[in-house]
């Protein structure tokens, strides 16, 4: 069975462990870098990136991550995950994993009382997705491997550069699981490398 | 296109998860705040212990305190207003606060009424000591619980009586039949459709943090293992004798609350703790947590 980790270093983890069990696969909480040997995706979740990169350095996760990354297995960043994943922050010198083949600006909706919900019309879903938004990055331009699923008000909000998946908002925070199952499925389509 | 939905509140404290939240004073601490981990600070005049010595009333901080911490640091701002004190709250929404604290660390407005928060765009976190207090503050629209503990002694008695005690009231009610809820609803003073809630999802509908007189690495951890989302921490982190130190060792701890070593490991060599109160030697009238019902 396909096996998805959820980086549990701090943000809403529970919630997408409730989402990939509901897809289906098994999920995993990665709190130890030596757990990204046993799984075949890993999703970051929301919480606050500055944080998550404190806790990335202070535990070690940052080459093993890139190494996660370079076997081909698929990462879906979610809000500060996204953050996470781009190559390229609005003004940062430098990104944290620098994966993905966009550039993010964060708290670029403005502050938490600008927060909102939103339906997204997603390439790929037949019926409209209800996506929340909170003190949310966007991305504001993408390489071009990289596809363009959603937007809001002009923003890229989702996007896919192969084995990577990003988005500005929280799939976990509904009971919408149909992006979790699109990410379910590109983990289960990925080649295997041994 | 919808802002201020309880989805919206409640999700912006489902990302502070597993954090630790500092009370900060100025600029410089909300950076040190920053650099350490915090996941968002508490932008204050004075930290608890220092309002508890001044003695006198207590109200929401200077806001140019408030906008001098919001413009130093990219985590949310945090900030607190007064209980019942309507004004206090919209000026701090006005200003762009990511959360306000109805606090009882300050001196309540309101003996009898606490904010309609369901009012406001901004989320609002308030104390707790029981899941009545607790579905209470829910259902006037609070989307983020904390303890209430007792504020700037470093003594953490009183939040793990108050986590221990609205945990044991919601495994309570989950186990309850449905018929007899009604009756725990008149005993707590709680909302009945908030009990019918937490039944059917087996937990509050909202994070639950901790607060209120953590004073170490372990104290944090405490906090966890009994079953907290996160940790607030007050005076702990600036009147400790190294706070660069004990704010990055808080955050660790809280983390991994389970890995004892490495508490052991990142509590040595830190220096002094803040100095403790013993909860007796407090009158009733000086315990914070009586303030708000």
């Amino acid at each position: 069975m396909t096996t998805i980790g959820v980086l549990g270093l701090q943000g809403a983890v529970r919630e997408h462990v409730r989402s990939i069990e509901a897809c289906g696969a098994t999920a995993v909480v990665i709190k130890q870098a030596d757990q990204l040997q046993s799984i075949d995706g890993l999703i970051m979740p929301g919480g606050e990136s500055t944080t998550m990169r404190r806790l990335i350095d202070l535990y070690g996760f940052m080459e093993p991550m890139r190494e996660f990354a370079k076997a081909g297995k698929p990462m879906f960043g979610t809000c500060a995950g996204l953050i996470l994943l781009s190559k390229e922050i609005v003004g940062y010198d430098e990104p944290h994993l620098g994966l993905m083949d966009v550039l993010v600006e964060r708290n670029s909706f403005g502050r938490q009382k600008e927060s909102f919900e939103a339906d997204l019309d997603v390439t790929g879903l037949d019926q409209p997705y209800n996506a929340v938004f909170i003190r949310a990055p966007h991305i504001v331009s993408a390489g071009p491997s990289t596809e363009v699923l959603a937007m809001h008000n002009d923003r890229i909000v989702l996007a896919r550069d192969g084995q990577f998946l990003g988005c500005s908002f929280h799939p976990e925070l509904t009971d919408d699981h149909r992006l979790t199952k699109y990410f379910v499925e590109m983990v289960e389509a990925a080649p295997v490398s041994v | 296109m919808n802002t201020g939905t309880d989805r919206v509140k409640r999700g912006m404290a489902e990302m502070q998860k597993g954090g630790v939240i500092m009370d900060v004073v100025n600029a410089e601490q909300a950076k040190l705040a920053e650099e350490a981990g915090a996941v968002a600070v508490m932008a204050l005049e004075r930290v608890p212990s220092d309002i508890r010595a001044a003695g006198g009333v207590a109200r929401m901080a200077d806001p140019r305190i408030v906008e001098e911490v919001m413009n130093a640091v990219s985590i949310p701002v945090m900030a607190k207003a007064r209980i019942g004190h309507i004004t206090e709250a919209r000026v701090l929404e006005s200003m762009g606060v990511d959360y306000i604290d109805e606090s009882e660390v300050l001196t309540p407005a309101d003996e009898e009424y606490h904010l309609l928060k369901s009012d406001f765009t901004v989320p609002f976190v308030c104390g707790c000591r029981d899941l009545g207090e607790a579905t209470r503050r829910i259902g006037e629209g609070a989307a983020m619980l904390r303890t209430k503990g007792e504020p700037g002694t470093g003594n953490i008695v009183e939040a793990v009586r108050h986590m221990r005690k609205v945990n044991a009231q919601v495994r309570k009610v989950v186990n309850m039949t449905k018929d007899e809820i009604m009756t725990e609803a008149k005993l707590l003073g709680a909302p009945f459709e908030l009990l019918l809630e937490i039944k059917e999802l087996g937990r509050l509908p909202v994070v639950n943090f901790a607060a209120g007189g953590v004073a170490t690495p372990s104290d944090a951890a405490l906090m966890m293992e009994l079953g907290a989302d996160g940790v607030f921490v007050g005076s702990g982190i600036f009147k400790s004798d190294n706070p660069e130190k004990f704010a990055r060792a808080i955050v660790q701890a809280t983390t991994h609350y389970q890995d004892y070593e490495l508490i052991a490991k990142i509590s040595k060599e830190l220096g002094s703790a803040m100095k403790g109160m013993e909860i007796s030697s407090l009158s009733l009238e000086d315990r914070m947590q009586e303030r708000g019902w």
